[in-house]
């Protein structure tokens, strides 16, 4: 094999708007090899990856292929060179078959039946080869993530890339499939691919890489050979100092119960159960953590809890008051009233309007309040003066409550929704999510200010998939599996004990213990 | 009580050709994820154009063609607002069918001096019935001869056209690439531009194929059925034809039997007018004019199932930010 790179970029920028996203980035990536991306949220890692796939433009800079100069304009020059990507949200048509995903845009002639039965001996050879195995004929929307994943893998191969992108591939997967999906892409490299990981998962670089560069801030920082560094050091280069993985915080000194659920059972629009009879008590002065997969339950759980979905059955004392949420209609205002403040898991979608004005994100929720009205008219005085007290509090950057919210970052976002929710002063404060594309700066914030609630006596119910994040702050782990809680652990559980009951391997303390109380 | 079956038919089946031409240009729109509520404007343009160039060439291709042309140009104007600017395609379908209600109205004033109509077509300026062979032949043979020389022969080429465009766009949109890129494009336009398709051209191509088909129904209802434009003379059409497309679940057979059903029943209410009912007394016209209305809310609301629209239909495609 020759020593000419499969990829080189050489001073790549891009900036959108205000935002410079990618500055100077240099990167060789070797032929045969797996070679990963690192970096946190927002650091440029998926806009390189799409200026490489042709979604975007650099503004300038060189990209190289097998060593000679190209310009890739749009995504049909990057699959023509051989480039093949995998999104971290895949790019597949939910109502159609295996097949037709497959083919779609490479079909070879301007009729299907042809090119479609052509496809499908082709993908059976590529199938055998590559171990991945997918029914042809199935549709998408039938498919969990994990074979989805394996459809957009074989799209790219079907275009015959020799470099496959993979942008966070292991978000959506257990980790049982991710280690599967790491089997596959050695089978890759072993037949001379080239694999781009991105990711902000130090483990799994770890695990598959051969070189690793790291990216912080739209710069590339450094590139390491995998074998010669460790998950400190790529720590430390990724956020540009060291960090402390853990949070500072004394043993909770719990009291009595603030909210106790029993037996609660969530059935979707679907017809499916996603809470299975869940159980479980938060006290006072601490933090509960639930850890699981993304989609395990836990976001419908939470948003029972906060009154934006309807409950199959179960009940829910909160400060002594028992509902019936199988037939009690509360919404999320009667829920607040019931002093339980709720940071929701996606901020854009449900915790902020964006076009609005950071002050009237800071009431969003609670505008019926008297302490902000003036009869039928909101008290704009009063709001304005509290949107200012709360900025100084939470160093909301920048400190205007004028601005639009969709101008403030990421991380400044969160601490709006979380200012808000924390200085109603709730007993119980649901979290979803609280760090999700969230800055490192923030991250230790917010950490605080909620370690800082417990501090206080307060309830708190931490919903996240993040597990560093759950392992830190937590006081006492839940699991959920497939809408069931699975497992209780202690504030010092293991990673890989988490991990196993995240994947739904069973778990011999519950039975023991007689389930999560 | 056959021949008033069989003439019942015949015209449930001219009255369903403008709505069924309509629907399958909703449908090649639609299906790519552009929400055309402006059906009835470049219906009502193209019957215009149609009207307006057939009376002037007295040649009723040359009305055709014109026909298409103007529709076409209205559905380039759509796609202009709601693919390449991305604007809202509701507003942009509503803002189409006043500026064809009005401009329509005004140009057949100014040019023709008629209130807005377009005069009477020469001979030549009209798509006559086309008579099959031997259909005058065998009109006395029982049943076959009323079945044959009615219902199937006798009409014009444009209402044979709207069948024949049915198992077209049925192979089209599932047995060609074409078809598979636009039922895609309607679902996932980001999987097609990865995928290295232009969303872009794509969705231009089903907004022109729209306007082609509703081409054919205006001028249908000018040149054919017709002899002469006439002022707002859809009347509703291109409203009934998305009510129809809804209905059929955006697929084409479907879209047939529901044009034929909302043909069928306009056609009854054409032969009723006047007519008592004994035991009920005389039904007002209103109400079978309603009944499509009613019974597309009606089915739709449990008989027929969710009618799941193409998921990105309505929304503008726009590069995702990371």
């Amino acid at each position: 094999m020759s020593d000419t790179p499969a990829i080189e970029l050489r001073k790549i920028n891009k900036s959108f708007g205000p935002v410079h996203a990618n500055k100077d980035i240099d990167l060789v990536v070797k032929k045969g090899s797996i070679h990963g991306i690192i970096g946190e949220n927002g650091a440029g890692k998926s806009t390189l990856m799409s200026i490489l796939y042709g979604f975007y433009a650099a503004d300038d800079g060189d990209i190289l292929i097998n060593g000679e100069k190209v310009t890739i304009s749009d995504s049909k020059a990057a699959i023509g060179m051989g480039i093949g990507m995998v999104h971290q949200h895949f790019m597949l048509v939910d109502n159609f078959s295996v097949l037709e995903n497959v083919v779609l845009g490479a079909e070879d002639s301007a009729l299907l039946a042809g090119g479609l039965s052509r496809a499908r001996t082709t993908l059976k050879h590529l199938e055998d080869e590559y171990e991945l195995r997918v029914d042809p004929d199935a549709l998408i929307q039938d498919l969990p993530v994990g074979l989805q994943q394996r459809v957009e893998i074989l799209k790219a191969l079907y275009r015959s890339a020799e470099v496959l992108i993979l942008d966070e591939p292991t978000g959506v997967l257990t980790p049982a499939e991710a280690d599967h999906l790491f089997k596959i892409l050695e089978v890759l490299k072993n037949e001379g691919k080239t694999v781009l990981l991105i990711t902000h998962k130090l483990r799994e670089i770890m695990k598959v890489t051969d070189t690793v560069s790291v990216m912080r801030r739209g710069e590339m920082v450094a590139t390491r050979e995998t074998a010669k560094t460790s998950m400190e050091e790529l720590a430390e280069l990724m956020v540009g100092r060291s960090v402390l993985l853990r949070v500072d915080k004394d043993p909770a000194t719990p009291e009595a119960p603030v909210m106790e659920v029993e037996n609660l059972t969530v059935t979707d629009s679907r017809g499916v159960q996603v809470v299975k009879d869940v159980s479980f008590t938060v006290r006072a002065g601490e933090i509960v953590g639930i850890a699981g997969v993304s989609g395990n339950g836990q976001s419908e759980l939470l948003e029972t809890l906060c009154g934006i979905r309807r409950a199959t059955s179960g009940t829910l004392k909160i400060n002594g008051e028992t509902i019936d949420l199988g037939t009690s209609r509360l919404d999320a205002a009667d829920m607040r009233a019931k002093s339980m403040g709720h940071v929701p898991e996606d901020r854009h979608r449900m915790g902020l309007i964006n076009s609005f004005y950071e002050y009237e994100n800071s009431i969003l929720g609670y505008h019926r309040d008297p302490a902000y009205s003036k009869g039928v008219l909101m008290d704009l005085g009063a709001i304005k003066k509290n949107a200012v007290a709360e900025i100084e509090k939470y160093d909301i950057r920048p400190p205007n409550p004028m601005l639009k919210t969709a101008n403030f970052s990421g991380g400044n976002q969160q601490k709006i929704v979380l200012a808000r929710e924390i200085e109603r002063d709730p007993e119980v404060l649901l979290v979803g999510q609280p760090t999700r594309g969230v800055d490192i700066g923030a991250i230790e914030f917010i950490h605080r200010r909620l370690v800082e609630m417990r501090d206080a006596g307060k309830g708190v119910l931490l919903v996240s998939v993040e597990l560093d994040e759950i392992r830190a702050l937590s006081d006492r782990v839940l699991v959920m599996f497939d809408g069931k809680i699975v497992g209780e652990r202690g504030a010092n559980a293991e990673e890989g004990e988490l991990g196993l009951l995240m994947a739904g391997v069973e778990d011999n303390q519950t039975a023991a213990a007689g389930g999560a109380q | 009580m056959f021949e008033v079956l069989i003439l019942t038919l015949d015209s449930t089946v001219r009255l369903s050709t403008p709505l069924l031409l309509a629907c399958l240009a909703g449908l090649y729109s639609e299906r790519s994820g552009v929400v055309d509520i402006g059906l009835e404007g470049k219906m009502l343009g193209a019957a215009f154009g149609a009207g307006a160039v057939a009376y002037i060439t007295a040649n009723a291709w040359l009305g055709l063609m014109a026909g298409i042309a103007v529709s076409v140009a209205l559905g380039l104007l759509h796609g202009f607002a709601s693919i390449t600017n991305r604007g809202n395609q509701i507003v942009s379908g509503v803002a189409i069918n006043f500026l064809a209600a009005g401009l329509t109205a005004l140009l057949g004033q100014t040019w023709f001096q008629q209130g807005g109509r377009t005069p009477s077509l020469p001979d030549g300026g009209r798509f006559k019935d086309v008579v099959w062979p031997f259909a005058e032949q065998i009109r006395e043979v029982p049943f076959i001869g009323p079945l044959y020389g009615e219902l199937i022969s006798g009409h014009n080429l444009l209402v044979y056209s709207a069948f024949l465009a049915v198992p077209l766009t049925w192979w089209v949109l599932f047995r060609s690439r074409f078809g598979l890129r636009l039922r895609a494009v309607g679902e996932s336009p980001a999987a097609v531009d990865t995928a290295g398709i232009s969303v872009t051209w794509l969705r231009y191509r089903a907004v022109i194929a729209c306007g082609i088909l509703c081409g054919f129904a205006g001028a249908y209802l000018s040149i054919a059925q017709g002899s002469g434009f006439g002022v707002n003379m859809t009347a509703g059409k291109g409203f009934i034809a998305l009510a129809a497309l809804i209905f059929a679940k955006w697929r084409p057979a479907s879209a047939m039997f529901a044009c034929l059903l909302f043909g069928f029943l306009d056609a009854v209410s054409i032969r009723m007018q006047g007519q008592e009912i004994p035991g009920i007394g005389e039904i007002p016209v209103q109400f079978f004019q309603a009944l499509p209305y009613i019974l597309t809310v009606i089915l739709l609301a449990g008989f027929i199932g969710k009618a799941i629209p193409p998921k990105a239909a309505g929304i503008p495609y726009l590069k995702e930010r990371s």
